[in-house]
């Protein structure tokens, strides 16, 4: 394996690997499918990792078990070197303060406005002066162009707009690590620049990782180092933006999900019997 | 393993499962209270939203209830020339079994719902997923500033509740039915002992509280992530709450009142 050069800022917590996030043959089961099957995953430190895939392959399961919120059925997750789930619940947490995760739906919390929501980490980890909490806040809004909407609730927000509120909360702490579902999904093409360009900026700035979920080829190949390709519960192609041409070229799998044919080897629908005994079978199994 | 309240007749294994699972969440919520302790502006807050929302319906519903029994009692004693104990009677009556019980079924349909409801929502939308994910425990964030607030709200609200309820009987008694004020009060002072009436009847509501706001959080906090699952949760958690209740009463008198 390529050493990977570790990336500005200052490195967080225990680093005793290249990687922040590794996943080592990693399987998952879930309503009784396995959905995802030995997975051996790197992100590198520093750098920004694109997993894409079609919808319903387990994208936002992968992130689940980097979280932590599930556990892999088999193999190991390592998460700024620490297996997650041998950790109490003591140093999951505190391990947890590292990370930032953008949930797919927002999940804002829907009792407090977007100001709140957005202070809320800041208010439960640390003991900053309010007045600080204020100034933070709302220079995070300002980056995700919601400062004017701070008063709001989630039930007056946009899609876009609480997708931006939540991505904004996400990064509030300056996460080491933050994990991003679907950040695209719903916005409009502007909104889509401003948080491309966001998540540039504070992989950049802050030197954080990031583990970007997303179904949007192009936007993914322009923004990420790094991808991995999902499809079936299994990789189909990873590697840097040159490497992922060459195996698409090499492969109809990887070139088909690129280029966003229907027809192909990866399989578009649910795994489901013939849709002919389906229509003419009835009952009949 | 997930098992819901309702699942409790359905075989003896899954009762003693499930009440093992609500017994583990009380543990948890129990461990949890110091750290809800330590934040009380929450807490206040949560009392006042768990308690006020009720306030309304009891101080109605108890002065209803004592209009009812004055009226029931003041005709019966009345067959014995025995007018003179209806303040006792009134008043007895509330402190030690209608006052607890009618405060915490109001309860469980007024606040249990909305805690429920309250829980089920942030279920189906990933919020304690989010509360997890950022390193903050929702059982100590959410649910234990909840039952704290339920828990010391009941007995509050029971004797509101019966304080309503004998005004209630004192109306009717008194002023519509003539009975001397001095007689309605004097023979009330006389039969109610502090212990074993009001204490008693405070002790029951305590416990009617733990079973009400336990038995909401529990539906709301584990409910299915959907609407479906929040609409269910809801209405279990005044059923089984009212049940709980009822059958509760009964083995507590019981026991209270040998
Ligand atoms: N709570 C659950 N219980 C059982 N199965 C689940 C559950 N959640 C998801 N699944 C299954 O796991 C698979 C992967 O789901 P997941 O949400 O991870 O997909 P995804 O790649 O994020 O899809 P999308 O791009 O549409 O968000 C799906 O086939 C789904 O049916
Ligand atoms: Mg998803």
């Amino acid at each position: 394996m390529t050493k990977i050069p570790r990336a500005g800022g200052p490195p967080a917590g225990p680093v005793n690997d290249e990687a922040a996030v590794r996943l080592v043959g990693a399987s998952l089961r879930r309503g009784g499918r396995e959905i995802l099957r030995d997975l051996d995953l790197v992100v590198p430190r520093g750098r920004i990792t694109a997993v894409m895939g079609p919808s319903g392959t387990g994208k936002t399961s992968l992130l689940s078990l980097v979280s932590g919120e599930l556990a892999p059925s088999k193999g190991q997750v390592f998460v700024e070197g620490q297996d997650i789930n041998t950790l109490d619940r003591r140093r999951l947490y505190a391990l947890r303060r590292r990370m930032g995760m953008l949930f797919q739906e927002g999940a804002l919390f829907t009792d407090l406005s977007v100001f709140d929501n957005v202070a809320f980490p800041l208010r439960e980890h640390t003991r900053l002066p309010e007045a600080l909490v204020r100034v933070i806040v709302l220079l995070k809004l300002e980056a995700v162009g919601l400062r004017g909407a701070a008063d709001l609730y989630p039930s007056e927000l946009s899609g876009g707009m609480s997708r931006r509120a939540a991505l904004a909360r996400a990064v509030v702490m300056d996460p080491a690590v933050v994990l991003y579902d679907e950040p695209l999904t719903g916005l409009d093409p502007i909104s889509m620049g401003v948080i491309l360009r966001l998540i540039r900026d504070l992989n950049r700035t802050l030197g954080l990782t990031s583990v970007v979920v997303s179904h949007d080829v192009q936007e993914m190949l322009s923004l990420a180092d790094h991808f991995y390709v999902l499809a079936d519960g299994r990789l189909i192609a990873q590697g840097d933006r040159e490497s992922l041409r060459a195996q698409a070229a090499a492969s109809p799998w990887v070139r088909q999900f690129l280029e966003g044919e229907a027809d192909g080897p990866v399989p578009f629908h649910y795994p489901a019997r013939p849709l002919w005994d389906d229509l003419l079978g009835g009952e009949a199994a | 393993m997930k098992s819901t309240l309702s699942e409790i007749g359905s075989s003896p294994f899954q009762a003693v499962a499930t009440l093992g699972a609500v017994g583990l969440f009380l543990v948890r919520i129990l461990g949890a209270i110091p750290r809800a302790l330590a934040r009380p502006r929450a807490l206040i807050e949560q009392i006042f939203v768990v308690g006020a929302v009720s306030t309304n319906l009891i101080l109605v519903g108890g002065l209803f209830v004592g209009l009812v029994m004055g009226l029931q009692f003041y005709t019966a004693l009345a067959r014995f020339g025995a007018t003179s104990a209806l303040g006792g009677l009134v008043a007895l009556s509330l402190l030690r079994e209608l006052s607890p019980v009618v405060t915490a079924l109001l309860y469980a349909g007024r606040a249990g719902t909305s805690l429920a409801s309250e829980l089920g929502l942030m279920r189906a939308t990933e919020q304690f997923k989010a509360m997890e994910v950022m390193a903050v425990d929702p059982v100590e964030r959410v649910v234990a500033p909840r039952f704290l607030a339920g828990v010391l709200s009941v007995p509050l609200l029971t004797a509101l509740f019966s304080a309503v309820g004998i005004l209630g009987g004192y109306l009717v008694g008194v002023r519509l039915m003539g009975l001397d004020p001095g007689v309605f009060w004097s023979n009330l002072r006389a039969s109610v002992r502090f212990r074993q009436d009001f204490l008693n009847g405070e002790f029951k509501a305590l416990v009617f509280g733990i079973l009400c706001t336990l038995v909401a959080l529990y539906e709301g906090y584990h409910s299915d992530p959907t609407a479906e699952g929040l609409g269910r949760a809801t209405t279990r958690s005044v059923v089984i709450a009212s049940l709980a209740v009822l059958s509760c009463d009964y083995l507590m008198t019981a026991f209270l009142y040998r």
